[in-house]
């Protein structure tokens, strides 16, 4: 038995203090960072006020901190074994959503539990990759080119999908999917087995975009033409790249910023948040503000490079990548850059429930780094 | 551990290309970000700055009332505004001190106005005065560096040009209240307006329209600098209504100083070709707002000129009811056309005494001459014969104590007593209550319009409604032909037999209302259109024994106490066509005042003929709009 191994051994039974010290406290602090980051743009958004937004959402990250501390303690291995069946729940919550859910904006999006609306499409991310890093975890690298293996995990994506399509919430539907397409990526699918998707896709698009309700096609449709429409559906870009181009290189300064607090921008403490900060705070204020956003992402990713056991790899990767996912849409949305879809940027936007979803996958990303080294039992037989 | 550690190779080298392409994406994301707020970031900084996208509302026209030949009776003119918007001025107080010294802002408008700024959101414009006349806006136009958020721009303001003419009819419209404002975006707009009485209420939606929208570029200080984008709003629809206007204003012309109502239907399909109340009010003081002294003014004239007493106000029908009360006896069968009652000035019943309004009597009479000579004793006793609730239940065939599907708002079912009522009341009902009931007097409350509608199924023998609209946006609304209209189905004979004895009554020797018989038409050949009718008049108080023994003279009484004079008549009376009804409140005699007023009214209605005077038919589906 090598050092390592014993090691590993050694390591199943971690007690709280060594967890609590294998804890990324710089992790931590990214995220309180960013949190701060928000309550500073919705202190401004309120007009200069901690109400209504800024301090409720200070609260929710305090809960929500509490909580990612406390998943963090729970065993990675505890929840591998969760993982089917919490997808099978998430996936139940998308059904019941679609007969019983609360219509907002033309979707059945919400379930109201706890004052709060909740989304079972977050949630559903979240199981999803852990399903989908499960199933991975026993592959080895010739089991991956069995094509009839790939068919359950294909199947557990396309029925989430499927499910948030049919909502309809193309937004959350397009991350879901790729979300889960980095997990088979990560897990050793073929390279042109992935190029196959993406052209495959590329042909499809055109199809599935007459296939869009109403709300969508008009949402594409703004975006290659927003001045078709200067005052529906192009209005929020328009304004938004309004706001965005005149914070210029050092913005307007803090709670100076006209076009959010004049009601020119529409959805400023939600969707639109980070407008409010550009305009502000200018280019150096945005960049700092992408600059923090890139090294959560990254953080993630080095969580997954440093797990030692290929389920928290690939989770640690998947959660990361939602995150990114997030980051991305919501940014490139705000600059007119794609379509709009109502994606809230993490832990800055005004929302209780996306924070605390964001903050579980948190807690479940860092219970991967502080059981990092921990040794599962079927490891050996099912390679 | 080969697998293992090849399985972590392939991870790790997918990993860094996951991470690869995120850091890419969000540098895309750096480089997109510098582009919209560096390299772009001028022409979005002047946008932005100087010069700011504004997205307003822009009311739409509201839609014009016409009259049945296309005369405008409501409509619009161009009206010059001050707009204050609060965001765009330092402090509003000093602003409006300055804009007070150009046109005076009483304390009643600075309170109006910071009440409306708490109502709205700080970009609203909020109107600050209305009607500026070309100096004032000149004036203000110069003072602009003084007067930052202060706006000029032009608007429409409803306008009627036969004001007082038809008031009642047309209503008028006033400012929304803060409850309406919920209902429709388009009423938090600076000046608009919302039809608060009569036509403009009862169509308002339809004449409202739908809001525009127009993206305006505003410089620092609020100025337009010009007008990006324009979306118009949807105008509001034309309404034509049944009214012919110069008909009206010779109806009111006729009414003179009297405190007087009436109604000309066309008898064939209830349209309301006239509905005059006098005095009346010029509505369009509602829309500027309606001075103290002026409401005063109209709430204390005991001639009440803000009630449309054609619809609203309430009458016994007096002798103009007979003709129910004999059709309620026929079909009842206790009563024949031939069967004679003996008149000697009285019937006695019970220990009471009910005088006929001739002291000696009219002798033997039949139904027709009983309508003719207007003799109440014929009427007791065939009231007697019948009972009450089949008198009331043929007066409700007649569109009398039933509500009517006129669209006034304020309309008014009015009363027909029936013995439930009376017993639902907690009294009695007696014999001798329904012997008062068989001439039209005692517990009746009905307006002029029911007793219109009354005699155009009389003329018309169709169960006519009466209305006041003829089209919406062109197109005519159901009603407007005779075939609209189901049959009464009241005994052919007997409704004979009433337009004969109507007849009698204006054209034969001995009738109550021969001074109404019509004046040959000016140029008409052929035989003279005559008209048939019946007078009524109404005691406002009973008259006791020992005034009639000392030979009471109504006319003698002070105005309040006299009684009320009514006609009903139709023309021609082998053709009917036209329906009137005219109540003189305290005229004294039907014959002497109401008469003569109603044979002008019938006379000016032949001669101008306005059924004939309408636009092209084309007849909508569905039903009449209220």
């Amino acid at each position: 038995m090598s050092f390592s191994e014993r090691r590993l051994t050694r390591e199943r039974s971690l007690d709280i203090t060594d967890k609590l010290f294998r804890i990324s406290w710089l992790f931590v602090l990214l995220l309180t960072m960013l949190a701060a980051v928000g309550y500073a743009a919705l202190y401004s958004a309120a007009g200069g006020a901690p109400e209504p937004y800024a301090a409720r959402h200070m609260l929710r990250f305090g809960f929500g901190l509490v909580l990612m501390l406390c998943i963090a303690m729970v065993d990675i291995r505890f929840i591998q074994r969760l993982s089917w069946v919490a997808w099978l729940g998430g996936v139940v919550l998308l059904v019941l959503v679609l007969t019983m859910g609360n219509v907002g904006k033309g979707a059945q999006r919400w379930i109201e539990l706890g004052g709060m609306q909740w989304q079972p499409s977050e949630l559903m991310k979240l199981v999803l990759i852990l399903a989908l890093a499960s199933w991975f975890h026993r592959a080895s690298w010739e089991r991956m080119g069995n094509p009839l293996f790939l068919i359950p995990p294909l199947v557990a994506v396309v029925i989430p999908v499927g499910l948030i399509l049919k909502q309809p919430n193309l937004g959350t539907a397009v991350i879901t999917a790729a979300v889960g397409g980095a997990v088979f990526l990560a897990a050793g699918l073929r390279w042109w087995k992935v190029l196959l998707v993406v052209g495959a896709i590329v042909v499809a698009a055109p199809i599935g975009y007459t296939q869009l309700r109403d709300y969508q096609r008009a949402r594409i449709d703004t975006f290659f033409n927003p001045e078709s429409d200067p005052l529906g559906a192009g209005y929020n870009i328009i304004q938004s790249k309004i706001a965005l181009g005149s914070g210029g290189v050092w913005g307007k300064g803090f709670l100076k910023g006209t076009q959010g607090h004049l009601n020119f921008l529409p959805e400023k403490q939600t969707d639109f948040i980070f407008t409010t900060l550009a305009e502000e705070f200018g280019l150096v204020g945005g960049l700092a503000l992408l600059a923090l956003l890139a090294s959560i992402v990254l953080g993630g990713m080095l969580i997954a490079l440093r797990c030692r056991h290929q389920y928290g790899r690939l989770v640690a990767l998947g959660i990361s990548m939602n995150f990114f996912m997030y980051v991305f849409v919501n940014v490139a949305m705000v600059m007119g850059a794609i379509p709009v879809g109502g994606v809230p940027l993490p832990l800055v936007s005004h929302g209780g429930s996306a924070m605390i979803m964001v903050m579980i996958g948190m807690g479940v990303l860092m219970s991967v780094h502080v059981h990092r080294d921990v040794e599962f039992d079927d490891r050996q037989r099912e390679l | 551990m080969r697998r293992e550690s090849q399985r972590t190779g392939v991870f790790t080298r997918r990993a860094l290309v996951v991470a690869g392409v995120q850091v890419a994406a969000l540098g895309a994301l750096a480089a997109k970000l510098y582009q919209v707020q560096v390299v772009e970031g001028a022409r979005y900084a002047t946008l932005s700055d100087n010069n700011r996208i504004s997205a307003r509302l822009i009311a739409p026209p509201r839609g014009r009332l016409l009259d049945r030949t296309g005369a405008v009776i409501g409509g619009n003119r161009l009206n010059w505004r001050a707009l204050l918007v609060a965001e765009q001025t330092g402090d509003v107080g000093a602003t409006l001190d300055n804009l007070s010294r150009i046109v005076l802002l009483s304390d009643a408008e600075r309170a109006r106005i910071d009440r409306e700024l708490r109502r709205h959101r700080r970009f609203v414009p909020i109107m600050v005065r209305e009607f500026l006349t070309w100096e004032d806006m000149a004036r203000i136009e110069v003072a602009a560096p003084e007067l930052p958020g202060i706006l000029v721009d032009v608007g429409t303001t409803r306008m009627y040009p036969y004001g007082a003419t038809l008031a009642h009819v047309v209503g008028y419209v006033a400012p929304p209240a803060e409850a309406d404002l919920a209902d429709d975006p388009i009423l938090a707009l600076p000046g608009i307006r919302v039809g608060r009485a009569g036509m403009e209420r009862v169509h308002d939606q339809v004449l409202r329209g739908r809001a525009g929208a127009v993206q305006l570029e505003v410089n620092a200080v609020g100025r337009v600098i010009r007008e990006l984008d324009r979306q118009e709003g949807t105008q509001g629809q034309d309404v034509t209504l049944t009214i012919d206007l110069d008909l009206q204003k010779m109806v009111l012309d006729r009414l003179g100083d009297e405190s007087a109502s009436a109604v000309v239907m066309d008898a064939r399909n209830g349209e309301v070709l006239a509905m005059t109340t006098n005095p009346s009010f010029d509505p369009g003081l509602f829309n500027s707002g309606v001075s103290q002294a002026q409401w005063v003014a109209w709430t204390s004239n005991r001639r009440a000129p803000l009630i449309n007493k054609a619809a609203a106000g309430l009458y016994a029908p007096g002798s103009t009811f007979k003709m129910v009360v004999a059709l309620a006896g026929l079909e009842a069968k206790v009563v024949n056309t031939s069967e004679t009652v003996f008149c000697p000035g009285y019937l006695d019943f019970g220990d009471r005494r009910f005088h006929c309004w001739k002291k000696y009597g009219h002798g033997s009479v039949d139904m027709r001459g009983a309508i003719k000579y207007s003799c109440d004793c014929y009427f007791y006793e065939v009231a007697r014969r019948v009972g009450i609730d089949r008198i009331a239940a043929m007066s409700n065939r007649f569109g009398l104590g039933v509500k009517l599907d006129i669209e006034l708002p304020g309309a008014r079912q009015g009363l027909v007593p029936t013995r439930a009522w009376r017993i639902a009341q907690g009294k009695a009902w007696n014999i001798g209550d329904t012997i008062v009931h068989g001439i039209g007097q005692g517990f009746f409350q009905l307006t002029p319009l029911a007793l219109a509608t009354m005699t155009a199924r009389l003329a018309s023998g169709r169960q006519v409604q009466p209305h006041l609209t003829r089209s919406i946006g062109g197109v005519t609304q159901r009603g407007a032909r005779p075939e609209d209209w189901p049959g009464l189905g009241i005994g052919e004979r007997g409704m004979q037999v009433m337009r004969e004895a109507m007849w009698a009554v204006v054209n034969e020797q001995g009738g109550t209302a021969t001074i109404a018989k019509l004046p040959p038409l000016p140029g008409a050949t052929g035989p003279p259109v005559q008209m048939s009718g019946k007078t009524g008049s109404v005691q406002v108080r009973n008259v006791t024994r020992e005034q009639r023994e000392r030979g009471y003279k109504s006319e003698n009484l002070p105005w309040e106490y006299r009684p009320h004079a009514l006609f009903v008549g139709y023309a021609p009376h082998d053709a009917p066509r036209y329906a009137v009804a005219l109540v003189v409140e305290h005229g004294n005699a039907g014959s002497e005042t109401a008469a003569p007023i109603a044979r002008d009214i019938m006379a000016a209605t032949i001669a101008r003929d306005p059924a004939k005077r309408q636009d092209r038919p084309r007849v909508a589906e569905g039903g009449r709009t209220g």
